[in-house]
């Protein structure tokens, strides 16, 4: 009935956490408001301080009750509260979309990156798109354009994250089932590090994907049927492709690790709730 | 067609494709079965792996094994196997079909006719001339003609209780060479052995063998306490336990069966009996009895005088004293003569007359005390026979009138003639004249008349004499008076008068007189004289036929005729008698008939050829499904749900209706889970579609104003889904829908009644051409003829529909002009002062009918936009929001009932509160 979107799983999915407030050891400059106190007075809705007024204070800006209750005119200043920018890259390539049963990957992916978004954007963080199409920004009306970055479909077998127009000292999530180039991939994450940038890579496979349950004589196609393999035994392959497999998370787990990133394996078969678990503590600020 | 023992083939040449097995072998194993595709992203990671097994697969033999049997199967049941061929006669000469049409034939009569049928179709197939001949009804020729003709023939034979006669013979024997197919009983019957070396002689001889055990009924004896039927069958060798039925008339006058009696065949005995007591009443009563079980004319036998026994009253003058000399007794011989026949009765007359006996003797009664009692009794049918003696002699017969007791007027006294004292020899008998009931009888010359009462000469004393003496005195006289007669022996019942009593005669004369029953069989010698008419004949089945008028035949003739087309079994009818022919006789046998080995014998059982075509064909179809299915699995698509389910299907051995059962369970779990709007599918695919987005837009808006969050729509199929699970049944009328048929209108009256509410939608707003109404509503008319609706009103203004949810004046879809129809207010209810509306407690309305086509209205595009215009601009998206409020209500009305009526009393409440 309802037009079935990862949206409306998200937000269903986000309603039972509470909000997120991403990690910030350094947070970018910028006048966004937030829920990071910068531990210095300035914009933001805690109280931080009773300064005595100095000269260029604007008369409204004195705390006339606290000034009554001494001689000097006192100014209450609050704690300067800062964003953090979270920016999202879910993996839009053909390969994404494969399903053998039930919500493809790039459906479970940006669901869970959505419901990430709608805790990390009721918390007061910024979120936007790593490849620039959607600057991170605060507020509820950021989710709706992101699940529209999210939907395009991009007509490559895999994906690489577009790093340049990360903003420094923020955080990235990598949703995809990262089959791509490692290469691409390891660079794109370097160079985000690079930036300061903290940030999780979240693998999310296929029941299918991680099982290899064929056998016989089989040909396999990628989505796109650009890249073919064809076994004469599928049966017999599955011990070498789990193993292939498993080269990959470790690889990606090292890389991530290499670089101060989270790493976590997720498939379509498990509850999204576990997905988002992860991507939550992964993304709090445990100060 | 060549045949090879028992396998027959109609094309052989076809095997020859057998040959090419070897090198689809070879094909086969070449080339092994195609990959599966598979798309699957984790190639990336596969590219980089070596298989090791990368040498070609080849095809596992058994799968070779079978496909090879698989083609091998269809050219073998192409071929056109056939097993126990027929065999063809390459002469191609006549077929002569022989039938022997016996009654031994009976049993099994619709078999041979239909293997009959079969030969002579055969032979027409492969264009032989056909000539039917039954045994015991042969025509006056054998004619070969088309098949059509013996088919008729052989359609309308009917077997005869007579066995076959080697009549045919003489024409047989002088027609051309021919192949003769004989249905044969194992009955033989005389100059059968001549027929089969005459059909011999003329080509090939094949008989079909019946099978049916052959079994028939002896002639009944009867004893004084009952009856003992006997039985004989053909064949020995096993025990054989039958049941005769003894079938009669019950007092009421209907046949039915009177007593039935247990009959043992020994296992080596041929013959079996079995004595039964009957009672008397119900033995005179017995028409026949038949072998149960057996419908065949020998196993009939019909019942005809000789099994009753008559009751007989014997009153003597005899004058008490006189009992040691029994010899002398006036009815010592008469009772020693019918004691055998008849069961006698005795006391006075008053008592006799009193039993109602069929014939009374008296034995020199002069004085009759009951004279008057007697002659009423002889009057209804009773037959009186008289005996003369020296107390009837002695009477003197004085009175004027004649005694109605006595045939003719006596002379005083009687002569006595031959005596010691008297003049003259015993006199002997005079033949029996002809149209005396005696004719034909022999006269014995020992039999002598020694004394006798004389009548008085008187014109009709002729008439009234029956047996003469040889000199011409009455020796029997007789006069029939009402429905009985009166019958004088002029001689006395003893042997004092004449030794005709001791005689065997006597008992021919009584018999004759119809006194007793025919004793014994009908001989020959005591038949001799009388006319039997057949007035009942016995078919071969055993089935009793009257038959008109025939002309009568000689007693002596027919006793010694055997059972022919000329004289049948049945009933004769002769005077007062009758006369029971029946198939067997006492000293019947039945012999098996044996045949020469230059005949081939065909068993009936065995003979029909089967064709294995289509075994062979579904067996290679089979083995194809298997095929498909072993490739299934050789490729790895075998697994599973796919698995699963198939062994479902194959082992559980349930059926797909289980599987469409189980579909059709978790589609009543969604349509029950939740809140589901439903459409009736139309057929028209557009139509439907529209009907879906429509229940879609109205969902949606619902989900989104309402408390009531329905899924998403369904279609129904009326025929097919169950109505119950929906509340609401959205229907839109197009016109290619045929009405429901009866098991829909059940469904759909079923539907109404339970309280579910159907949305007929026209869609026509309305528009008529040159008439009443649109074609749509014709329809609709139509489809609503059968329903069980109660009256429709047009929508009033105050109806809870315009207030369930939203307050609405019209109820727009895409049009807005069409008036909307609901079930008529059941009670006008007045408008109450004070009151916004009027108090009608009405229940849902089962049926809203219009023409706004509303479902376009609120049709919506998967992503939530609508998806036809409506109207123009501003108002036109205001009609549309109208057209959802309505569907809104709507829901709410079929959802809620009448809750929203009831707020008519909240005015009142509110009074009643305050105070």
């Amino acid at each position: 009935m309802i037009p079935h979107a990862p949206l409306n799983d998200a937000l269903e999915l986000a309603s039972e956490w509470p909000q997120l407030l991403a990690q910030a050891q350094r947070l970018a400059h910028s006048f966004a408001l937030g829920g990071h106190g910068r531990r210095r007075a300035g914009a933001g809705d805690i109280f931080w301080q009773f300064r005595p007024a100095q000269a260029g204070d604007s008369l409204r800006a004195i705390d006339w009750r606290r000034s009554a209750r001494a001689d000097d005119q006192f100014v209450r200043e609050n704690e300067w509260q800062a964003a953090q920018s979270v920016q999202f890259w879910v993996d839009t390539s053909a390969s994404m979309y494969f399903a053998s049963e039930g919500s493809s990957k790039h459906f479970r992916a940006a669901m869970l990156a959505l419901a990430v978004g709608v805790l990390l954007s009721d918390a007061g963080e910024k979120i936007g798109s790593s490849d620039g199409l959607l600057p991170a920004k605060p507020g509820r009306a950021q989710i709706p354009a992101l699940a529209q970055v999210f939907s395009r479909i991009s007509d490559d077998d895999f994906g690489t994250p577009q790093t340049d127009d990360l903003k420094p000292h923020s955080l990235a999530v990598f949703v995809s089932d990262f089959f791509g180039d490692f290469a691409k991939l390891e660079r794109a994450v370097t160079s985000a590090a690079d930036q300061q940038i903290a940030g999780a890579l979240l693998m999310v496979l296929d029941p299918q994907e991680v099982n290899f349950p064929f056998a016989g004589r089989t040909l396999f196609e990628s989505m796109s049927g650009g890249l073919r393999y064809e076994s004469q035994k599928a049966d017999g392959l599955r011990a070498k492709y789990r193993s292939a497999l498993q080269d990959r998370q470790a690889a990606l787990a090292s890389l991530a690790q290499s670089v101060g990133w989270q790493f976590q394996c997720h498939t379509t078969d498990q509850p999204a709730s576990a997905g988002l678990m992860w991507l939550y503590q992964a993304l709090e600020c445990r100060r | 067609m060549s045949i090879f023992g028992v396998l027959g083939f109609t094309t052989p040449w076809l095997l020859l494709g057998l040959l090419a097995l070897p090198i689809l072998w070879v094909l086969l194993r070449s080339v092994p079965p195609a990959p599966t595709r598979r798309r699957f992203p984790g190639v990336a990671l596969l590219l980089r792996l070596k298989d090791d097994d990368m040498q070609a697969d080849k095809t596992p033999w058994w799968l070779l094994l079978l496909r090879a049997l698989v083609v091998a199967s269809l050219i073998i049941g192409l071929a056109g196997p056939i097993l126990n061929p027929a065999p063809v006669s390459d002469n191609g000469s006549d077929l002569l079909v022989v039938m022997e049409g016996s009654w031994a034939d009976a049993p099994d009569w619709a078999e041979q006719k239909q293997e009959a049928l079969r030969v002579a179709e055969r032979a027409e197939n492969s264009g032989r001339k056909v000539a039917f001949l039954q045994l015991t009804a042969p025509g006056s020729a054998v004619v070969f003609s088309a098949a059509l003709l013996a088919q008729r023939q052989i359609q309308t034979a009917e077997p005869k209780a007579w066995r076959p006669e080697g009549d045919v013979l003489g024409f047989i024997s002088e027609l051309e060479d021919f192949d003769s197919y004989w249905m044969a009983s194992s009955l033989d019957w005389p100059e059968r052995t001549e027929l089969v070396s005459e059909l011999l002689a003329h080509g090939e001889l094949r008989v079909s063998l019946s099978q049916t055990p052959t079994m028939g009924l002896l002639p009944i004896i009867v004893t004084a306490q009952g009856v003992e039927v006997h039985a004989i069958r053909l064949n020995a060798g096993q025990a054989v336990q039958v049941r005769v039925d003894l079938i009669g008339l019950d007092p009421s006058g209907v046949e039915r069966r009177l007593q039935s009696i247990p009959l043992a065949f020994e296992a080596d005995a041929l013959r079996a009996s079995q004595a039964s007591e009957v009672p008397q009443e119900m033995r005179n009563r017995i028409s026949r009895i038949v072998l149960a079980g057996h419908r065949s004319a020998a196993a009939v036998r019909l019942a005809d005088d000789r099994i009753k026994r008559p009751e007989i009253a014997i009153l003597s003058g005899e004058i008490a004293g006189r009992e040691g000399l029994t010899l002398l007794s006036p009815d010592h011989y008469l009772t020693q003569a019918l004691a055998p026949m008849a069961d006698l009765i005795g006391g006075t007359l008053e008592d006799v007359l009193l039993a109602n006996p069929d014939t009374i003797v008296l034995a020199d009664v002069a004085k009759i005390g009951v004279k008057a009692a007697l002659v009423d009794w002889v009057r209804q049918g009773g037959t009186l026979v008289r005996f003369a003696g020296p107390r009837l002699a002695a009477q003197s017969f004085n009175s004027i009138e004649d005694d109605p007791l006595l045939p003719v007027k006596l002379r005083a006294g009687g002569r006595t003639v031959g005596g010691a004292m008297s003049w003259g020899a015993p006199k002997g008998l005079q033949a029996f004249e002809v149209d005396t009931p005696f004719y034909g009888l022999p006269t014995p010359d020992e039999v002598s008349v020694t004394a006798q009462v004389l009548a008085e000469p008187s014109p009709d004393l002729a008439a009234h004499v029956i047996a003469r003496l040889s000199d011409g005195t009455p020796l029997v006289t007789r006069k029939t008076l009402g429905q009985g007669q009166v019958v004088l022996f002029h001689v006395t019942a003893n042997a004092d008068w004449s030794n005709l009593p001791i005689s065997g005669l006597f008992v021919s004369m009584l018999e004759r007189l119809s006194v007793i029953g025919s004793s014994g069989n009908f001989e020959q010698q005591a038949l001799a004289g009388t006319t039997w008419q057949l007035v009942q004949d016995l078919d071969g089945f055993g089935a009793l036929k009257t038959v008109g008028d025939r002309a009568g035949l000689d007693g002596q003739i027919l006793a010694a005729s055997k059972i022919a087309a000329e004289t049948p079994a049945g009933v004769y009818q002769g005077g007062e008698r009758r006369w029971a022919r029946n198939i067997l006789g006492q000293d019947s046998v039945l012999t098996p008939a044996t045949w020469p080995g230059a005949v081939r014998l065909v068993g009936q059982a065995v003979a029909k050829p089967k064709m294995l075509g289509a075994g062979f064909l579904s067996a290679a179809l089979v083995m194809l499904a298997v095929d498909i299915l072993a490739a299934l699995w050789i490729a790895g698509k075998l697994r599973g749900k796919v698995m699963g389910t198939l062994a479902c299907i194959l082992i559980a051995g349930s059926s797909v209706e289980d599987v469409v059962a189980q579909t059709a369970e978790a589609l009543a779990i969604q349509a029950t889970r939740d809140v589901v709007l439903a459409y009736v599918k139309t057929g028209d695919a557009g139509q439907d579609e529209i009907s879906r987005a429509g229940l879609t837009g109205l969902s949606l808006a619902l989900n989104q104003r309402t408390s009531i969050e329905p899924v998403s729509p369904m279609g129904l199929a009326l025929g097919t889904d169950e109505l119950a699970f929906y509340p609401f049944i959205y229907w839109p009328i197009t016109l290619g829908q045929s009405g429901p048929n009866a098991d829909e209108l059940r469904k759909l009256n079923r539907y109404i009644k339970g309280g579910g509410m159907i949305l007929f939608d026209t869609r026509d707003s309305e528009i008529a051409q040159y008439g009443e109404s649109t074609k749509e509503g014709r329809l609709l008319q139509k489809i609503a003829a059968g329903l069980n609706l109660p009256p429709i009103a047009p929508i009033s203004q105050d109806h809870v529909l315009t207030r369930s949810f939203y307050l609405l004046q019209g109820f727009p879809g895409r049009s807005s002009r069409g008036t909307v129809w609901v079930e008529a207010p059941q009670s006008a209810g007045e408008v109450i002062e004070g009151m916004p509306f009027r108090n009608l407690n009405d229940g849902v309305t089962p049926v809203v009918i219009g023409g706004n086509d509303w479902a376009a209205a609120w049709a919506v595009d998967p992503v939530g936009q609508p998806l036809l215009p409506v109207g123009r601009g501003l108002s036109g998206e205001r009609q549309r929001e109208i057209a959802l409020r309505f569907g809104i209500n709507l829901i709410m009305h079929v959802l809620t009932g009448n809750y929203k009526s009831d707020q008519v009393h909240v005015p009142e409440l509110l009074k009643r509160l305050g105070e």
